[in-house]
């Protein structure tokens, strides 16, 4: 059998950036989350607010690590299976990840260690403000990321000259089309995960009766915050659809599973897509309700794929799925927030065993919603590499071999894979480990002698019952 | 492209001085993961991490901003480089990778301790070794046709780069063992004098090695240095000097001077690496010009780079202030 390298590095970048995006969209949304409880801890007398930011600063150190950790391979990926992309995009690419390598850096160095190692030893004021300092450079660092992206999604503000991108315009090749919804969308869904993790946890906790005060009080403003972010989230992935259908209509077609351009398209619910055939199997949907989402009018007329060459068109399957799991979820999370705010007479929300049984599983839907978020919006780009400008294939690194991709594919796998499970499994004991036995301030022993490294923030052992 | 300043020396300035920094600071971190195998107890290699606890990751960190700065300023560096060490930069990323891990969850471990040292230490040792590796590459020259690389998948492992790399890990090894003297004290300290002059005959014969093989496989270092006599062997001489500084702080037992000395002699080493192959930066075809990015894309970049450098300098500076002085035995950094 032959090995593709196209095929192998695109299963190896997709495999490496989806295990890396889950850390940073959660401790994105959490840092504003501490943020949030430290300001109250700041104005108010009542205790809780400090426990919960104390343990979600614990769980914040430990998913950062990982973060940074399973982020190092990223910056060599670019170069290692995609040098020609690279080697082409490198004008104004090499100057944005490298901008986001530098607001991480500038965070890491300055906030996050008072953030993390500071609490008690520095004044209120100045420990809020590096909360609020570190919440807002995890949004600056994923904005670079966000128009890098977008900007392979849109591109603008550049001219090829030979075989290189020139910039012509930063401003222009920046702020692209795209950019806007999805850093709005990309943002929200970090709050959106913080929130259901924290929702789950909480939950979890009131479900074993564990430090009730805080974790009502935490359950309470969350569900609060979900109930007006799910549905924000809702209407502003339609703004970034529509966004797509006015720049990457072929991506809009495939999310449809539309074939044809024509009017009264309908919402599909089901369909099997078929490349070969060009047209669904098993079609179950609601009569003009595509042409309603998308032109406001049951009769207006939707592109469909019949006006992209094959050779250009997405493979649909995928990217019609991955859509439906993220809208699904994205419902289903609607759907859990307002049930919260019923359950919410009389309390009974921190009781009902069944509603915290659920909110202890919902927390990990935003987590699957965006990556299949991310496999609709990437997949749906194909065949192009950099939208309009250049192919997949015309991308890769020339002299990779497939059996060279195959190698470090399954390498990175077993790398990961075990990341993963011993910083899943530490996180569990830290869960485990609660909000009970903290410290109430950091340990006072030669305290300018703590290392400031994320994980040495925290200090529950590897083992069970090892203390 | 035009410009209007020609940033590439500036660029080539910062690059370089982020190499040098890494490979000093990052180099006596790997070095005690290489040391950690041949370290006569548990509580010894406790000591040893908890000497390097405070600055690892930050140490780390350069890495990543002279990747990410590479293909800002000199993309072709990082698209010939990237594809000719293709399995190489895997070695080094999960070797990274693994220590880094190891490094975290080995404070927090009890019973599964040994298996964090082990991963510790392997992570380490082929991490080095992949850098030594990517420093032999660089002198060995690459295959390129129309600014992209065509050699083949082990081009990177050769003889000679065989040799870089395992001159690396007796290099990191030395940097670890003359940092250990300088961090530590008693039973710990008298090790690591007592091996730092095995490490130095190591280092010395793979330096010696290596400088008589380069310029028999490179005609234009070759002529560089034997065409006539010129200022270029100060910097080998500057290294013998360090070595010498070494031996004897070595002798008298003294305890910052060798650490500071073994910076020396990969300073000058390195030095002496810049002015054999410079201006040609992806060898034997490309120079720092023909692989630097537009001149607007540099000047971009440097603007925030200007800025956040000092900051940074001054926040490394600090760490290692507030970290200073010994570490004993017990003494917990996590």
């Amino acid at each position: 059998m032959e090995l593709d390298p196209l095929f192998l590095s695109r299963l190896q970048f997709a495999f490496v950036v989806s295990f890396h995006a889950i850390f940073p969209v959660f401790t994105i949304g959490l840092a504003s989350y501490i943020a949030v409880l430290e300001g109250f801890a700041y104005k108010s007398d009542n205790p809780v607010w400090s426990i919960l930011s104390r343990f979600w600063t614990r769980v914040f150190a430990v998913v950062f690590g990982m973060g940074v950790v399973s982020g190092i391979v990223m910056a060599f990926q670019f170069g290692t299976n995609w040098s020609n992309f690279s080697y082409t995009s490198a004008n104004f690419l090499g100057p944005i990840l490298s901008y986001e390598v530098v607001t991480a850096f500038f965070l890491e160095a300055a906030f996050l260690g008072v953030l993390l190692f500071g609490r008690g030893k520095v004044p209120p004021g100045v420990f809020l403000l590096s909360a609020i300092l570190v919440a807002t450079g995890t949004f600056i660092s994923s904005f670079w990321i966000l128009s890098a992206n977008s900007w392979m999604q849109t591109p603008a503000g550049v001219e090829m000259r030979g075989d290189l991108l020139y910039v012509t315009s930063w401003m222009d090749a920046i702020f692209n089309a795209s950019l806007p919804y999805r850093f709005a969308h990309m943002a929200l869904a970090s709050f959106l995960t913080a929130g259901f993790v924290v929702a789950g946890v909480s939950a979890w906790y009131l479900l074993l009766g564990r430090e009730v005060r805080a974790n009502r009080a935490a359950l309470s403003m969350t569900l609060w915050l979900l109930l007006l972010i799910a549905p924000l989230q809702a209407w502003v992935g339609d703004l970034h659809g529509l966004n797509t259908l006015e720049h990457q209509p072929a991506k809009v077609s495939a999310m449809e599973g539309n074939w044809e351009t024509r009017s009264n398209v309908p919402l599909l619910l089901f369909a099997w897509p078929d490349q070969e055939t060009q047209s669904n199997r098993f079609e179950i949907g609601i009569p003009g309700a595509a042409s309603w989402i998308l032109t406001h009018d049951v009769n207006g007329i939707v592109p469909g794929l019949d006006q992209i060459a094959r050779e250009d068109q997405p493979p649909v399957w995928p990217v019609f799925w991955s859509f439906r799991v993220m809208v699904g979820l994205g419902l289903l999370m609607i759907a859990t927030a307002v049930a919260g705010l019923i359950l919410r007479r009389n309390g009974a929300v921190y009781n009902t065993r069944w509603y915290l049984h659920s909110l202890r599983l919902m927390s990990i839907t935003p987590f699957v919603a965006v990556l299949a978020g991310w496999f609709t919006t990437e997949i749906g780009r194909g065949p192009w590499l950099i939208y309009g400008i250049m192919r997949f294939e015309e991308g890769l690194t020339p002299s990779l071999q497939g059996w060279m991709a195959l190698t470090t594919l399954i390498g990175y796998v077993l790398v990961y894979a075990i990341i993963f499970i011993a910083g899943l499994y530490y996180l569990m004991r830290l869960l485990r480990d609660g909000m009970e036995s903290q410290p109430a301030t950091e340990q006072e022993d030669a305290p300018s002698h703590r290392a400031k490294r994320p994980l040495s923030a925290v200090d529950v052992p590897f083992e069970e019952g090892a203390r | 492209m035009e410009s209007m300043f020609d940033l590439v020396p500036i660029w080539a300035g910062i690059i370089g001085f982020g190499i040098i920094m890494y490979v000093l600071m990052d180099g006596f971190d790997l070095g005690q993961g290489i040391l950690f195998p041949f370290a006569r107890n548990e509580q010894d290699r406790d000591t040893m991490m908890n000497s390097v606890a405070p600055v690892w990751d930050g140490n780390e960190t350069w890495l990543v901003l002279g990747g990410a700065g590479l293909l800002a300023a000199f993309p072709l560096v990082y698209t010939v480089f990237l594809p000719a060490l293709y399995l190489g930069v895997f070695v080094l990323l999960a070797g990274l990778i693994f220590r880094g891990v190891a490094f975290e969850f080995r404070f927090k471990a009890r019973t599964s301790k040994y298996l964090w040292s082990w991963s510790f230490s392997v992570g380490s040792i082929l991490a080095t070794f992949a850098q030594g590796a990517v420093v032999g590459s660089y002198i060995q020259g690459f295959e390129t046709e129309n600014f992209r690389y065509v050699g083949g998948a082990f081009d990177w492992l050769t003889p000679f780069t065989v040799l870089t790399g395992l001159g690396m890990i007796a290099g990191y090894a030395l940097l670890g063992s003359t940092w250990l003297i300088l961090k530590t004290e008693g039973a710990l300290q008298d090790w690591a004098y007592r091996i730092t002059p095995r490490l130095l005959v190591m280092v010395v014969a793979v330096f010696i090695v290596i400088s008589i093989w380069t310029p028999l496989m490179d005609p234009m270092v070759m002529s560089r240095w034997f065409d006539q006599l010129s200022l270029i062997w100060l910097l080998p001489v500057g290294a013998l000097i360090s070595m010498a500084i070494l031996v004897r702080a070595l002798i008298k037992r003294q305890e910052a001077l060798p650490f500071v000395a073994t910076m020396g002699i990969f300073v000058f080493t390195y030095l002496g690496l810049a002015a054999s192959k410079l201006p040609y930066i992806v060898p034997p075809s490309y120079t720092l010009w023909d692989a630097a990015s537009a001149g607007e894309s540099q000047l971009f970049l440097l603007i925030g780079l200007l800025f956040v450098i000092p900051f940074v300098l001054m926040y490394t500076a600090w760490t290692y202030w507030v970290f200073r002085g010994k570490v004993k035995a017990g003494m917990g950094y996590h």
